[in-house]
């Protein structure tokens, strides 16, 4: 009836054997990227310098910088934080604690499960039509505009490709990201923490705010620093919507012409030039730092949220 | 209809320190058993499923009740109707009278948030809040009113000390409630309750999660608490209901097979499936 005793020598070679496959994946993971990272900084370490940092694009490589890009994608990204976080976290409240199980939730639900899969530059597509061109509304005519270009309040409709546009672009690739990621966290709250706070007489929404919101907060910002790593190194959706190759100034309001990091390393890389690649390269140190930065604010702010959590 | 203040009960807008005061305590103690909580022809259902049949009780005002029966007899479920935490159950309806104080509990028009005000609940697990011991225990006054830091101090120390927990904790309020021990967790799951100001505390197995020593301490505050406010309690253990109540409820696939006082029901039930429950033949 019973079956025959594996001998416990094969089931700890077994193991063992799953240890090493582990080990083999892991180590060939980190040498792949330790040799992107040795190849970029050989590459592009000698390009680095204060001049590069505070230089437009010019088409002298020994002339060339990153000041506009570096500045562009500055304002893009917070711009799109400023508008996909609190909305993504905003949805993901109302989804979880407030929509009553319905055939118009599901189907939300589904509808962002597959946005966030959609691949980046379909987004940009939407954008164009949207908010770069408003859907060709007034095309022809002149834009829409409050203020004069020079103030830095200066807003037009259609929006062209501007930084708010980008910033926008950017927040519908990065939204669904969000949004899911804030439902993950606040479905990890626990239910009794959310029962016991009801069951003092709090609103739906003082449960929320007081008792749900907070526990999820940490695990949010970790969703957010995803989404926002994710926004940071986008170029595809941006070009699309166009975003400048060569741009010789620094955005001074919402409307102005922008490029991003990404935008500039491919300009860079394409060309045939190898002193360009060399930029590239500079670039491409300089976006990871930028990266590596953000993310440290992020898990900065997460500490800080955390620490009244634990004992 | 939403009852904000209720005339007959002195906790509305006048309170300002502990919820209850000694010389109200003092004033209704001597009279005979006033029921707080009375139910006629209760029925619940979860969807089509019946969890309770036409239930007839009488809860008497500052006693402890319990509530006794095999699991899924629908004890808890009749505990979370007296503060509609079945509202947040889809599927969760109730037929019958159920009333407070004369206050009709399933008036689909009731301010729930305004009962649970007045029927304060312990759950089975501990779930203190993430937050200090004093922000734990202040939590619920916030809610509903504002309070001088000076009255919230008092007021937090107060319900402390009612649950016990103040000798504990006095010089600790500003930890977090998480590194509290589980019978700790419990008794200031208790204090947050209380410090509200309820009339009624619902206990929804409130030992079971607990080791013996904790239990007997949860016990020892329970007949404290009779004192002041109506107190229900679920429990799986007959010693304990034995121990705390003066009423006993059994209850055996939703419906009370037999009420009395705990004494009584215990020694002598007129029961059979009573009987064979409280002597531990079957359950």
């Amino acid at each position: 009836m019973s079956g025959s005793v594996i001998p416990t020598a094969r089931r700890l070679l077994a193991s063992r054997l799953f240890l090493t496959l582990c080990l083999a994946a892991t180590t060939i993971a980190i040498l792949l990227l330790g040799a992107l990272l040795v190849s970029i900084a050989i590459e592009g370490l000698g390009s680095l310098s204060w001049r590069f940092l505070d230089s437009f694009a010019s088409r002298k490589a020994a002339q060339a910088g990153i000041k506009a890009p570096l500045l562009g994608s500055v304002w893009v990204c917070a711009i799109c934080a400023l508008i996909a976080v609190p909305m993504g976290i905003g949805t993901a409240i109302y989804l979880e604690e407030f929509a009553k199980r319905s055939r118009i939730k599901r189907l939300i639900q589904l509808n962002v499960s597959n946005l966030s899969g959609v691949p980046s530059i379909v987004y940009g597509i939407l954008a164009l039509a949207a908010f770069v061109r408003f859907f060709g509304m007034g095309s022809g005519d002149e834009p829409w505009t409050l203020g004069n270009p020079e103030s830095f309040w200066y807003l037009q409709c259609p929006l062209g490709p501007s930084v708010l546009a980008g910033g926008f672009t950017l927040a519908l690739v990065i939204l669904p990201i969000m949004i899911i990621a804030s439902q993950e966290a606040l479905r990890a709250v626990p239910q009794s923490l959310r029962q016991g706070a009801l069951a003092l007489g709090s609103t739906r929404w003082q449960v929320v705010r007081l008792v749900t919101l907070p526990a999820a907060m940490p695990t949010i910002m970790t969703g957010a620093i995803l989404a926002m790593s994710r926004a940071i190194g986008e170029a595809a959706p941006l070009l699309v919507i166009g975003g400048f190759l060569l741009v010789f100034q620094t955005p001074t309001n919402l409307m102005s012409d922008f490029t991003v990091l990404p935008l500039q390393i491919f300009n860079w890389a394409g060309r045939p030039q190898e002193d360009f690649h060399k930029l590239a390269a500079a670039a491409i140190i300089v976006q990871l730092v930028v990266l590596v930065a953000f993310n440290s604010i992020a898990i900065v702010i997460r500490q800080k949220l955390q620490r009244p959590l634990q004992s | 209809m939403t009852q904000p203040t209720t005339p007959e009960q002195p906790l509305g807008a006048s309170r300002v320190e502990l919820p209850r005061g000694e010389s109200e305590t003092a004033a209704r103690a001597p009279s005979s058993p006033q029921t707080a909580i009375s139910m006629r022809g209760l029925s619940s259902w979860y969807g089509s499923n019946q969890v309770l049949h036409a239930l007839d009780l009488e809860i008497a005002a500052k006693q402890v009740c319990a509530f006794i029966g095999p699991s899924g007899c629908g004890k808890s479920t009749l505990l979370r109707w007296i503060n509609r935490m079945n509202d947040t159950i889809p599927g969760a309806r109730a037929a019958g009278m159920l009333s407070l104080h004369g206050l009709d509990l399933l008036d689909p028009t009731l301010d729930v948030v305004d009962l649970r005000r007045r029927v304060g609940m312990v759950f089975q697990k501990p779930n203190p809040f993430p937050k200090s011991i004093f922000d734990n225990v202040a939590f619920g006054p916030r809610l509903h009113r504002i309070y001088s830091p000076t009255d919230l101090e008092e007021l937090v120390e107060q319900s402390l000390r009612a649950s016990a927990l103040w000798g504990e904790v006095k010089d600790r309020l500003d930890s977090s409630a998480l590194g509290l021990s589980g019978g700790q967790q419990q008794r200031l799951c208790i204090a947050r309750a209380i410090a509200v100001g309820p009339e009624v505390l619902l206990m929804d197995e409130p030992c079971s999660a607990l080791d013996p020593r904790s239990t007997a301490s949860i016990e020892e505050l329970i007949r404290e608490l009779r004192a002041t406010y109506t107190i229900v309690i679920v429990t799986h253990n007959m010693q304990q209901a034995s121990r705390v109540s003066d009423a006993t409820a059994f209850f055996y696939e939703g419906k009370l097979i037999e009420t009395g006082a705990t004494d009584l029901l215990f020694t002598n039930p007129t029961n059979r499936q009573t009987e064979d429950y409280v002597t531990g033949r079957f359950g």
